[in-house]
């Protein structure tokens, strides 16, 4: 059995196959239910499962990650405008374009470790931002952002003599709308392949010495491996990844702006890692979840909302505590994040997957001891 | 024959010479000690071996290649292993691991792309996975991750790690600092036991101890050259040595 998966990976797989195609019944009573939201989860959890391949499992802290976000987006963009409004050669391109950025920024980076690598790679974003901002205008639209044109060439679409009507044809996958569900199923069947890409990676022998790389890498020297090699394909492996999700979100909404690339695009995306669970496999796609969630549910609350949520309660009790809890939403969603984040890296530092390990440890040891004590009273 | 050739070896650092025109010939298949006082440049000549020293002057031909200028990764794949002075183990990950990976690392060298086979299949790296951790007697504890171990744990897993690569040459750096007297004893066993006759071995040492259990010649370094060279009983005589080293005390 050279290719399969091991039992309890099969099953990881399945239960998360399934909980991502459910994602519409299962987080509709959350208010989340929506594809657009929906499509924000799949597509940053790919970003995240990516960047965890580079931090998670290499320990190559990435603070620059979004360049590759952004630079997928543009290219998914002018794919659109100049090829073919059909998506899979936008999507080829990107990951293609990102895969060779990530080998020259990776190249250069790696040549130092620790905080100077993220240093470099946060300088490199950085430079993208501004190029994309200002320098590269005629490429990137500056900062109003690439936008598609009734005017655009679209060369194989009109080669093919696909019939565009009076307004921007939508994008889509061989005739299959991207906006809506269908969009939605389109990025889940990709975050499955992707979670399953990473789960090949991470049991396979490439994937030991990656995590080798992170605990010990001077020993990993003296072992005869050229550790840089593996650094850098992991770096280029995690950029596609973001490459990938770019393209998505172009797919989904077909534009792209500079603020993709900005450097607290790229923050997130480590924020998402920690709070899942760093170098787990399940723990990015929740932090990205979570982090989604916060920033798109939480930030639509007001007063109105709080006040439905705590109506029971006497008016001398609700009245101060909207005040209070309207801090935490709104405009204030970030404030939830962070005290979330607190509490998460001073109790669990393992992040979310972390704190549900403990809790199906406690309570499989508290069921077990029950039976123990089911079966001690029989006799 | 020669397994190590080294010439005329040079080093400083500023104004110290750390090493001052080294030479040394370790014959294939034999255990070599170095020996000499704190600050004899044994390290410097260890590093200067494995890439992690450039020395200014000299060579070191190990098998017939030249190895100055080489990567560490280089010397390693080309059949030179190191135990370090505080051992150098992959501490967050399993005893399993910890020996899969350079055993991976002798069969697929420096570098290799293998990322949609699965690690727990390769059924010839770990028989000599598990061979060798049954051979330091670390067999049953291999699912225990390796900063849980023991200090003499420790070594004895580097050790493991070393002759899982099948090394033609394995250079131990002190492998006995701060063990007990029963711990150091079981290690001069494994030693004695492990790749006998086909593993050349250089030892840095200062438990005299070890070095007259296990070595069949002895260099001996002070101030960055080697003052005398010789089989165990002609050092214990030597004056040079005495006065250099001991202290003209007697052994």
């Amino acid at each position: 059995m050279m290719t399969s998966l091991a039992k309890q990976d099969r099953w990881m797989l399945l239960g998360f196959a399934v909980a991502v195609l459910a994602g519409p019944v299962l987080l509709k009573p959350f208010g989340a239910g929506y594809p657009d939201l929906l499509q924000k989860f799949c597509i940053f959890g790919i970003f995240a499962i990516g960047y965890n391949i580079l931090f998670g499992l290499t320990g190559y802290l990435s603070f620059g990650h979004a360049a590759f976000l952004g630079l997928g987006s543009y290219t998914a963009v002018w794919s659109f405008k100049l090829l073919t409004m059909n998506v899979l050669p936008a999507i080829i391109l990107s990951v293609a374009l990102t895969a060779i950025f990530a080998l020259i920024i990776g190249y250069l980076c790696l040549r130092r470790s620790g905080i100077y690598f993220s240093i470099l790679t946060l300088a490199f974003a950085q430079m993208a931002y501004n190029l994309a901002y200002s320098v590269l205008t005629p490429l990137t639209n500056g900062e109003t952002g690439l936008q598609l044109a009734k005017g655009d060439s679209r060369s194989l679409d009109r080669l093919f003599g696909v019939v565009v009507g009076d307004a921007i044809p939508s994008t889509n996958f061989f005739g299959l709308s991207m906006v809506g569900f269908s969009g939605f199923y389109f990025c889940a069947a990709l975050l499955i392949l992707s979670f399953y890409i990473s789960i090949r990676i991470t049991r396979s022998p490439f994937g030991l010495m990656l995590k080798a790389v992170k605990s010990n890498q001077n020993r990993l020297k003296y072992t005869g491996i050229n550790t840089r090699s593996y650094a850098l394909t992991a770096f280029v492996i995690s950029g596609c990844y973001a490459g990938l999700a770019g393209a998505l979100l172009a797919v989904t909404d077909p534009l792209a702006g500079p603020d993709r690339m900005h450097w607290s695009a790229s923050g997130e995306v480590v924020l998402m890692t920690i709070l899942g669970g760093v170098g787990t496999l399940l723990g990015p796609v929740l932090g990205a979840g979570v982090i989604k969630y916060l920033e798109n549910i939480f930030s639509s609350f007001n007063d109105q909302i709080l006040h439905s949520v705590f109506g029971f309660l006497p008016s001398a009790v609700e009245h101060p505590l909207i005040k209070v809890a309207s801090l935490f939403v709104g405009e204030g969603w970030e404030l939830t994040l962070g005290v979330l984040f607190l509490v998460l890296i001073i109790f669990v530092p393992g992040g979310l997957m972390q704190g549900i390990q403990a809790l199906q440890r406690r309570l499989f040891r508290s069921s077990a001891r029950k039976a123990a004590d089911a079966t001690s009273g029989a006799h | 024959m020669a397994a190590l050739e080294v010439s005329g070896l040079k080093k400083s650092f500023g104004g110290l010479k750390a090493l001052n025109d080294v030479n040394l010939t370790v014959q294939f298949g034999t255990v070599h000690a170095i020996i000499g006082p704190n600050g004899a440049g044994k390290s410097t000549l260890l590093n200067s071996f494995v890439g992690r020293l450039i020395p200014d002057e000299g060579s070191v031909v190990f098998d017939g290649i030249s190895l100055v200028g080489l990567q560490p990764h280089e010397i390693n794949q080309a059949g030179v292993a190191r135990v370090f002075q505080t051992p150098e183990i992959f501490g967050e990950l399993s005893l399993l691991d910890n020996v899969l990976i350079p055993a991976f690392s002798h069969r697929d060298g420096q570098f290799k792309l293998n990322s949609w086979s699965r690690a727990v299949d390769q059924a010839s790296v770990h028989e000599v996975a598990k061979h060798m951790l049954q051979d330091v007697g670390l067999y049953e504890k291999r699912n225990m991750i390796a900063n849980s171990l023991s200090r003499g744990d420790k070594r004895r897993l580097e050790l493991a790690m070393c002759l899982s690569q099948e090394p033609k040459l394995l250079l131990l750096d002190e492998p006995t600092a701060g063990m007990s007297r029963a711990d150091t004893n079981s290690t001069i066993d494994l030693l004695q036991r492990l790749g006998d006759g086909k593993v050349t071995k250089i030892i840095i040492e200062h438990d005299m101890h070890v070095v007259f259990s296990l070595a069949q010649k002895i260099s001996v370094m002070a101030q960055g050259a080697i003052i005398a060279e010789g089989a165990p009983n002609d050092i214990k005589v030597d004056p040079r040595v005495q006065e250099a080293y001991l202290g003209g005390a007697h052994l």
